[in-house]
């Protein structure tokens, strides 16, 4: 008995709607995310990730009205990322009724960046997004380089060293999401997620790859990781948040059911 | 949320707002749970002391809470406000009623409660050994101590609750310990004293268990 690992699904959202597509089987517009936020929050979801991919001004103000309306109606933590660079951006989100705020590309250009949210805000409301690709050859003993814009750009940057020194600059929590998983439907990438759960003292939110629910209870029992993240084998409607829950408890998993 | 209503139209709940971190998910909780009640966010000391409730929430570092508290005069506020009414705190609201806190090198706080607040460790193990993460964030189990309080009503024991937090509260009157939590070993997640009630954890997160605690509060007369 004790602290439960958490599921998280993920909406990406661009200007009010989700995208990369949301089909459950008895609602109608499937496209908005404080419906399918609520649905998620019925089926017992332990927090919800929404991330912000709109690029325009005027896509940022309906997000803000977005994540206000969610955080009214739905009472789980909700953590906002996408675009997020200033500290009036987190202000912002935290007004609008989010409680944790991601930070990703920006940590990357500006370290301090984190620094200075964390000690505005606190380390509890700030995670680090990472996005990790496999770099080493086969043979060589494995090493993960973080990649900016949505996995193309490397960075030279070694994963693991990146996931502490966030942590030393005050992040409260690691969304580590692996390139080459990420879509694949082929599982976690179980390696660079136990490597850095291993090397930090904060929660490690797994992320990337999840096509079946073995791929989420491995990504806690392999890869060692406090929450799972996962989007299309939720919104397709192939199993619901309380099934992947009952599933993880049955392999002995500590689950709020 | 438990089904019942809050009666008294006029109720009115005031939320403290020191500016610090995210107050709008208490208040928009409490205005799900008592659509008929007023929620009014304020730091006014007016507003405060003639609420029929205080809700006294917090996130972020205390060194920071604390500075803002007393800047404000919120520290006198407190003070009259826990003599009498329905109080609810949460989270550092919690932790800033103690004595003192370990946070940021060392912090006096308000002292309403005799203890410390105290650091989990970064190398917090489980009782079998495993490593356990700090912060303490996600979904853990409330053991209910005071049993048969009006705010544990239709709350089951062991009912989890949402916790994100690296420091806990202990208490120098055990008697005052309304639940309790394991994280490596069993701590305080609950005070609660006369008219005051006090949370580690935020039910304004926490579902439907949350939920009905927020109603019970919006529902409480203030004895135990």
């Amino acid at each position: 008995m004790g602290l439960a690992k958490r599921i998280i699904p993920c909406l990406d959202v661009d200007n009010g709607r989700v995208v990369k597509g949301v089909q459950f089987v008895d609602i109608r517009d499937a496209g908005d995310p404080v419906e399918i936020a609520r649905r998620y929050d019925e089926q017992g979801a332990d927090e919800i990730t929404f991330l912000d991919i709109t690029a325009t001004h005027e896509g940022r103000a309906t997000t803000v009205k977005t994540v206000e309306k969610m955080a009214s109606e739905v009472f789980i933590p909700l953590t906002v990322g996408g675009g997020i660079r200033e500290l009036d951006d987190i202000r912002r989100m935290l007004n609008a009724g989010a409680d944790k705020i991601a930070i990703n590309s920006a940590a990357v250009f500006n370290p301090e960046f984190v620094g200075e949210a964390a000690a505005k805000f606190g380390s509890q409301c700030i995670v680090v997004a990472i996005d990790a690709k496999s770099v080493s050859l086969p043979g060589q003993p494995p090493r993960w380089e973080i990649f900016t814009h949505g996995g193309r750009k490397p960075t030279g940057i070694d994963a693991v060293e990146w996931a502490k020194k966030m942590v030393d600059y005050g992040a409260g929590e690691i969304l580590l999401t692996s390139m080459d998983r990420d879509g694949t439907k082929n599982g976690f990438d179980l390696d660079v997620t136990s490597a850095i759960s291993e090397a930090v003292h904060v929660p490690i939110i797994a992320s990337g790859g999840v096509g079946n629910l073995q791929h989420l209870a491995d990504g806690v029992t392999k890869g060692k990781a406090d929450a799972v993240l996962a989007a299309s084998i939720f919104h397709f409607a192939e199993y619901t948040v309380q099934e992947a829950k009952e599933f993880m408890a049955a392999q002995g998993i500590e689950m709020r059911l | 949320m438990s089904g019942n209503a809050v009666h008294n139209a006029k109720s009115t709940v005031a939320v403290i707002d020191y500016g610090m971190g995210n107050l709008h998910s208490a208040a928009k909780a409490l205005e799900h749970v008592a659509p008929d009640a007023q929620v009014i966010v304020t730091a006014d000391p007016e507003k405060i002391l003639s609420a029929d409730r205080v809700v006294f929430p917090g996130v972020g570092a205390i060194r920071d809470c604390m500075g803002e508290i007393r800047r404000l005069g919120l520290d006198q506020v407190v003070n009259e406000a826990i003599k009498s009414k329905p109080f609810l705190a949460i989270c550092v609201g919690l932790q800033s009623m103690m004595t003192r806190s370990e946070e940021n090198a060392g912090v006096p706080c308000l002292d309403l409660f005799s203890g410390n607040v105290k650091f989990f460790g970064e190398r917090l193990k489980d009782t079998d050994g495993s490593v356990l993460k700090v912060p303490h964030m996600g979904w853990n189990q409330v053991s209910q101590v005071q049993t048969g309080h009006p705010l544990w009503q239709n709350i089951e024991d062991n009912e989890r609750f949402y916790f994100v937090h690296s420091y806990y509260v202990s208490v120098a009157n055990e008697k005052l310990i309304a639940g309790q939590t394991e994280y490596g070993f069993p701590f305080t997640s609950v005070i609660a004293q006369d008219n005051v009630f006090a949370v580690q954890f935020h039910p304004e997160k926490s579902q439907h268990a949350g939920l009905a605690l927020l109603g019970n509060f919006m529902r409480w007369n203030g004895q135990s």
